[in-house]
């Protein structure tokens, strides 16, 4: 089903502290994603959503059905950490190759820095009494162990940060629009060690949507931009910390293995990647598991300048979680697709296949997503 | 905020007692796995049948750690900067635990630890220190 189904409209809402419910912004992401594919409510068939990270509800899928006045064949929400949207974009596009549905909207929105955030500092497993807390502190021991097995330098972490915040600074949307050079990163606070203040994403509210249809559709309805869905994948450790055999390499390898298969293509053609960036370390493995480079030498790849929006290799060009918001992926796929249709605000010149990561969990979860023109 | 506490139950009942005796049991299966953090089937073969507490020696090696410069719970403001780790048992199952050291420099990976059984929190803790 390689390029059979098109992302035919994207849309959002303000990235920052925005002081409204989730549903709220989830109806507003849709009616953009809607007018920017030119599409009529009234034609969509399918409502795939994320539940809201930081507040779980019974039934979202339907209440936010009921919202936008739709009656969907299918739909529902999907908890999977920040790997969930890109799943649900595969989930979409099978329904529809399927003929179960025709047009789908896959969204997500929520509201941690106006609402609660409790979330990301919950206890982890049985651990509390050992002081075993945050989301980020799981992303520290991982840092740390990659650290120790690759001998990589604070630099290497602190290239992905200066890197995305750059692309962030650029961009007018982005929720933090302030460059940082090497030395700012070092000296920022450590928050978990070896976790620095500028390792970590930021705190978003915010919606995102995609609207989704076969090429076929897309083409009968005139839609100004589709954008084909060339391949995708999933893998899942889903294992606490201590329980897995390594803490350097995850099932993003498979993830990333079974997208290029189903594209046809390998890891070096693709022109430009939005590699989830919850933390900077992320970033790191993820390049050695989908293969740009090799096991341990991601430190070396970063520090040559080749993830810069004018390197050979452009990640993250609207700035990433770190710098555009920390909403967990949607809004990575619209700059993956605003790269193939030629309109980013940090454009890569002729980029014909565009790459997006997306993660959950301590890298519990992941997923991948190729486009191209 | 109250700390939740990790609790007795019949399934867990071995392990605290190994804990008031200053020593760390852990999960083996017939089928070959071993865990450390307790659970009534096999991850493996999925029996509930086939497994027993089998006592470790208490010796430990450093897999991976980090320390704390926030507090993410109350009970934890006073203690920053603390440190979490995780250890593999000589045995070869890994645990979430804390290293007591007084100078973080000290930690390096591998080091070889042992098994320090503490009151804190009112419950048993198995920590671990820098083998003698
Ligand atoms: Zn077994």
């Amino acid at each position: 089903m390689r390029g059979e189904v098109v992302i035919a409209g994207i849309g959002a809402t303000a990235f920052g502290k925005l002081g409204r419910d989730t549903i709220s912004l989830n109806v507003e992401a849709c009616r953009n994603a809607l007018e920017d594919a030119g599409i009529e409510k009234d034609a969509v068939d399918a409502l795939f959503v994320k539940t809201p990270t930081s507040r779980r509800e019974f039934m979202y899928g339907q209440k936010l059905a009921a919202a936008m006045g739709l009656q969907p064949k299918l739909g529902g929400a999907w908890d999977q950490g920040g790997a969930a949207n890109i799943t649900l974009i595969s989930f979409a596009a099978m329904a529809i190759a399927a003929g179960q549905c025709e047009i789908a909207l896959v969204c997500y929105a929520d509201d941690p820095r106006s609402g609660a955030r409790d979330v990301y500092a919950r206890p982890r497993g049985e651990d509390a009494a050992y002081g075993w807390f945050s989301t980020a502190a799981g992303y520290a021991m991982i840092h740390r162990r990659y650290v120790i097995e690759h001998r990589a330098p604070p630099e290497a972490f602190g290239a992905v940060a200066v890197t995305c915040r750059a692309n962030g600074a650029a961009n007018p949307r982005a929720q933090l629009r302030k460059a940082i050079t090497m030395d700012d990163y070092l000296a920022s606070p450590w928050v978990v060690e070896p976790l620095r203040r500028d390792d970590c994403c930021l705190v978003s509210d915010g919606g995102a949507a995609v609207v989704l249809m076969s090429a076929a559709r897309a083409r009968s309805l005139n839609v100004r931009a589709p954008v084909p869905i060339l391949g995708f994948g999933h893998g899942q450790t889903s294992a606490p910390l201590h329980e897995r055999a390594t803490l350097t390499s995850t099932m993003a390898k498979v993830s990333a293995a079974t997208a290029f298969k189903m594209a046809g293509i390998s890891p070096q053609q693709v022109d430009v990647a939005q590699i989830y960036d919850c933390f900077t370390i992320t970033v790191l493995m993820t390049l050695e598991d989908y293969g740009f480079c090799a096991p341990g030498h991601a430190a070396g790849f970063v520090a040559e300048g080749r993830i810069a929006h004018d390197g050979d290799f452009p990640i993250n060009t609207s700035g990433g979680l770190l710098s555009e918001s920390g909403m967990p992926g949607l809004q990575l796929v619209h700059e993956g697709v605003r790269q193939i249709r030629g309109t980013a605000n940090r454009q890569v010149k002729n980029a014909r296949f565009s790459l997006i990561s997306n993660q959950g969990g301590v890298m519990d979860t992941h997923a991948t997503l190729i486009l191209g023109g | 905020m109250t700390l939740p506490l990790p609790e007795r139950t019949t399934l867990t009942q071995p392990y605290w007692e190994a804990l008031e005796r200053q020593r760390l049991v852990f999960q083996e299966c017939s089928c070959g796995q071993r865990w450390a953090a307790a659970r009534p089937q096999c991850p493996k073969c999925l029996r509930t049948d086939r497994w027993q507490w089998r006592d470790a020696s208490g010796r430990a090696t450093l897999i991976s750690w980090v320390i704390y410069h926030v507090a993410y719970h109350p009970a934890f403001a006073e203690r920053l900067p603390y440190n979490v780790a995780i250890v593999e048992l000589e045995e070869g199952p890994r645990m979430m635990t804390n290293v007591i050291v007084d100078d973080f420099a000290d930690l390096k990976a591998g080091m070889p630890l042992e098994l320090n059984v503490q009151h804190d929190f009112g419950v048993l803790l198995a920590r671990f220190a820098p083998a003698r």
